[in-house]
């Protein structure tokens, strides 16, 4: 089973060199820790920024450079700073090739639910609607069950929605999925130590499993 | 050159009365106008519809007026970081429309370009399409979303000239630019204030027909939300 780094780096090794790519908040900012040496990528920050830096070191702090997370962070060399219309006019017109986020709910058509629990939680859908409309590839970083042990990996979403009919691929502590074009879940990898049988226990969607699905190879 | 200078933030948001709608420019705390903010606050003005990405902390940014029930309504895409928002939204006090975060700065710049309305993909198959018209484009389904009607627009720059010219400095452009295209009146709050002929034209983000008034701001406390720094070796990118 993965802890949440361990789904950050696999995730990494989803990231193709020359890829400009929008990390959520929660385990897909962790994606940035794995990015293979040798790729090169460009972060977008949705707040209006292409080449998020790391974070600052400490009395360095800007409290004019920050994060659609709000945290403190730095540029580079070869960073631009936009405003907010264009920030989502990128997003848009399809020129971020990669959109990572958290989910609280899938389903086996790629519907994600992320933004609100009704009556217990109103946040807010921040930027995420807008790319999962987008985006040309989402990964969604999540746990694939709940707290009381039921899957978040569902044949529809109970909450409500953030997208309908946009994910792609989910990668959990239990394994990495497809979404098939015509619905259901696809395992393609196995987590160390996780059998078929515990993911298919774990996952009330519709699951398509081999007998010979691959272990995931972590280092 | 047509001079925009106002005394300060009481002088600027001094025809702002009960009921307005507001845009409020920033992301988080980062960009927002400070001193407009303090100003609505001791000017008490009520009942007010403020369009703003988010709603500020307990005890900052737009946090000092819903504390103060100066907030009828919010139109915002993220709510999170406020307590007070969320107790006053779940009580029924507080009416709050969350819209996307894309959708939200594209309906401010369709005002500024003088356009009525903006068609786009967030949202459709979702309780944000409830009631909006849908239209097909090459196959794929977009909503349309009207331009905002908002009777101010208070931004914060970090320099502008007497003629409202503006220049905003890092990820505290944000929202701004494009709030500030979209008032009927724009209020500039500015770190530095210059005289025409200070700033470089082709610097200039927001050209000063844009803006009807502007000031320096008295003081920024500038606060951070998220103080997050580097241990040696902790993320490399």
């Amino acid at each position: 089973m993965l802890d949440k780094n361990g789904i950050a780096k696999r995730i990494a090794k989803e990231i193709k060199d020359g890829y400009y790519v929008n990390l959520g908040i929660g385990i897909p900012t962790l994606v940035a820790n794995y990015i293979p040496n040798g790729v090169n990528v460009v972060l977008q920050s949705e707040n209006g920024l292409l080449g998020m830096g790391p974070f600052p070191f400490e009395g360095e702090e800007d409290p004019d450079l920050i994060n659609a997370g709000k945290q403190t962070i730095t540029t580079l060399p070869g960073s631009s700073i936009f405003d907010s219309a264009m920030s989502f006019g990128m997003i848009r017109a399809q020129k971020i090739d990669l959109t990572i986020l958290g989910a609280m709910e899938v389903s086996e058509n790629g519907d994600i639910a992320n933004w609100k629990i009704p009556g217990k939680m109103v946040k807010g859908m921040g930027g995420a609607m807008d790319l999962v409309a987008s985006a040309k590839n989402i990964i969604v970083a999540m746990q694939h069950v709940n707290k009381a042990g039921e899957s978040k990996l569902l044949p529809a979403c109970t909450l409500p929605l953030t997208g309908v009919n946009c994910i792609k691929k989910v990668v959990t502590e239990l394994g990495v999925f497809d979404i098939l074009p015509e619905g259901g879940f696809k395992l393609l990898e196995r987590a160390p130590g996780v059998t078929v049988e515990e993911i298919r226990n774990a996952t009330a969607g519709k699951l398509y499993a081999d007998n010979d699905v691959p272990e995931m190879i972590v280092d | 050159m047509i001079n925009k200078v106002v005394a300060n933030a009481n002088e600027a948001v001094a025809d702002i009365t009960d009921g307005k709608t507001l845009m409020l420019g920033g992301f988080g705390l980062c960009g927002i106008p400070e001193n407009c903010i303090a100003a609505l606050v001791e000017k008490g003005v009520k009942e007010l519809t403020c369009i703003s990405n988010n709603a500020g902390v307990d005890d900052f940014g737009i946090g000092l007026m819903l504390k103060q029930r100066q907030v009828k309504k919010m139109i915002s895409s993220y709510v999170g970081e406020n307590a007070e928002f969320e107790r006053q939204l779940l009580s029924g006090e507080l009416e709050v429309e969350l819209i996307p975060q894309g959708t939200l700065a594209t309906r401010c710049l369709a005002a500024g370009y003088g356009m009525p309305a903006i068609f786009t993909p967030a949202g459709v198959g979702t309780e944000v399409a409830d009631g909006k018209e849908t239209r097909n484009f090459n196959g794929k389904d977009y909503l349309m979303e009207y331009a905002f009607d908002a009777d101010f627009a208070i931004v914060k720059a970090w320099k502008g000239d007497t003629a409202g010219n503006l220049i905003f400095r890092s990820t505290s452009r944000n929202f701004n630019p494009v709030m500030a295209m979209a008032g009927k009146i724009t209020i500039a709050e500015v770190e530095e204030l210059v005289e025409v002929g200070q700033l470089d034209p082709d610097h200039i983000h927001t050209p000063g027909v844009y803006v009807h008034r502007i000031f320096q701001g008295a003081a920024y406390e500038k606060r951070i939300e998220q103080r997050t720094v580097r241990k040696l070796d902790d993320m490399k990118i």
